[in-house]
């Protein structure tokens, strides 16, 4: 019977001790304790959440790099390309004008070797002219000695000199 | 790395515990049995789970080694009476009027009675006994552990646990998330924690101190009925006091049973109603009568050393102490398992009823 009769004085000190108990450590244990670990939790979660984000970050960013380099290579890529379209068109345009210039420069050549030939042809027809004369002269002052002569030469001469 | 080294520490101090132990059990018995000549085990072992008004620690030869602690008695004939137990010289002595009660068949056998008109009365009796004291001494180590804890946790604000914090802290969270928090709900569990935090860790050093041989453990606290009772009444109070209404109508009318089990005779009722005491009964139960066979086992297992002595002489005795030894250590190792064990099923079924009595029904 002793062992399953509960002791007055010890249900006594028991309550008075487990009262303390439960004040004591609630009070100066468990709420710091459970306060603590809870802070801590929380921060740990924080800390999780907020590398996600600047993982969520950093893939944004690198994306974003990814499209700048993109844009640059295409922006590099048009560029090249319409340098390349001015260079042509700047040749096309030398050569036309290169053209246009050597036309003139030829025709006005040709118009000078025209004018020029001219100028000679004329000189040397005068230079004949003034040649036959002479010689007409020369020969007439010799010839018309006798007039059926002079008649005869003249005819021959006019016979043989033709206007080119 | 430093994790298995902790636990090896941890198992061999646990061994190193439970071999002391039995070293110093047996020179304490062997001791006894030769002064009292005549073996009697089951007076041995009834002496060393049962409370006292001094802490016996041994007697070599003759010469008694124990504590004296204060006697507080009032009674009705003669009012307050405060004196230390030495007074009674081993209970050899009467002081006063008061003795301790002896006699096989008394029921009164080993508390303090008075003699008044030579009838032996018992008197109010809140003397700091032996199971008192170890509560009390658990109850400092307790608060001075938890209170270091709480302070190694403001210092250490935010960073991991270390040194004995790291050691409690899986325990707080697991009887946090996995007693209160599953068993009450999200909602509510913050109330009880603390109560199911002190009764748990409260049980469970007990227990441990309860294993350890030697003053100032050894007392047989937790198989002391009147401890595991106010344990059972706390539980039972808050458990009534926070039962909501649905609670209540849970037990006095219970939905989704066939209307004969209630009316004319309420029987169903009745068991629901009976219910509710049985349940802190058990808990007082369990965990009394789970240490209490504990320590008899063990106590028991070495008891066969002096058996076999005395049945077979000293070489019979030596060679039954291997087995017995071998018996007790594993028992002992077998007891830190049920200490945390006790501790959990006490602290999950006080969980589980202040769960029932608050749950919201939709």
């Amino acid at each position: 019977m002793g062992l399953v009769t509960p002791d007055f004085g010890l249900i006594f000190w028991m309550t008075v001790s487990f009262l303390l108990v439960l004040f004591i450590l609630k009070k100066y244990a468990w709420k710091p304790i459970l306060k603590m670990l809870k802070e801590r939790e929380d921060s740990i979660d924080e800390a999780l959440k907020s590398a996600e984000l600047a993982k969520d970050e950093m893939a944004r960013l690198k994306s974003d790099n990814e499209k700048i380099m993109q844009e640059a290579r295409g922006e590099r890529e048009k560029l090249l390309r319409d340098a390349r379209e001015v260079k042509e068109k700047i040749l096309a345009d030398a050569k036309v004008e290169a053209k246009i210039e050597g036309d003139k420069m030829i025709n006005s050549a040709k118009a000078q070797i025209e004018s020029e030939k001219l100028a000679a042809l004329t000189e040397i027809k005068e230079q004949v002219i003034s040649l036959s004369v002479d010689i007409a002269e020369k020969i007439i002052k010799d010839s018309l000695d006798s007039d059926k002569k002079q008649k005869e030469y003249t005819e021959k001469l006019l016979k043989d000199i033709d206007l080119n | 790395m430093s994790h298995s080294s902790k636990l090896i520490r941890v198992i061999f101090l646990s061994f190193f515990a439970v071999l002391f132990s039995s070293a110093v059990y047996s020179q304490h018995n062997d001791k006894a049995a030769e002064a009292e000549k005549e073996l009697n085990p089951g007076e041995l072992i009834m002496e060393h789970i049962s409370d006292a008004y001094s802490w016996h620690i041994m007697t070599v030869g003759e010469h008694h080694i124990e504590i004296p602690l204060p006697v507080i008695l009032y009674s009705k004939y003669s009012g307050f009476h405060v004196f230390m137990s030495s007074k009674f010289h081993y209970g050899e002595k009467s002081y006063k009027n008061f003795k301790i009660a002896e006699g096989k068949e008394n029921p009164l056998k080993g508390k303090i009675v008075e003699s008044v008109n030579g009838k032996d009365i018992r008197p109010i009796d809140i003397s700091i006994t032996k199971n008192t004291l170890s509560l009390f001494i658990s109850i400092i180590l307790i608060f001075w552990l938890f209170i270091s804890i709480a302070k190694s946790y403001k210092k250490r604000r935010g960073k991991a646990p270390k040194g004995i914090q790291s050691a409690i802290e899986p325990l707080i969270i697991f009887i946090r998330d996995d007693v209160a928090k599953s068993s009450i709900g999200e909602k509510k569990y913050m109330k009880y924690l603390p109560y199911l935090l002190s009764i748990f860790f409260f049980i469970f050093f007990n227990n441990l101190f309860g294993i350890i041989p030697i003053f100032p453990g050894g007392a047989n606290l937790m198989g002391n009925i009147a401890i595991t009772m106010v344990l059972a009444l706390f539980t039972f109070v808050i458990t009534t006091f926070s039962g909501n209404k649905h609670y209540w109508i849970d037990i006095f009318n219970t939905p989704g049973v066939p209307w004969w089990l209630k009316l004319p005779i309420p029987l169903l009722p009745f068991v629901e109603f009976t219910g509710i005491f049985i349940k802190p009964f058990v808990l007082m139960i369990r965990l009394f009568a789970n240490m209490l066979a504990g320590h008899i086992v063990a106590l028991g297992f070495f008891m066969l050393i002096f058996i076999f002595g005395a049945m077979g002489g000293a070489i019979a005795g030596y060679g039954g102490a291997i087995f017995s030894v071998a018996f007790t250590i594993f028992l002992s190792l077998l007891e830190l398992l049920v200490a945390f064990i006790q501790a959990y099923v006490f602290t999950l079924l006080s969980a589980l009823y202040f769960g029932m009595a608050t749950e919201e029904h939709h």
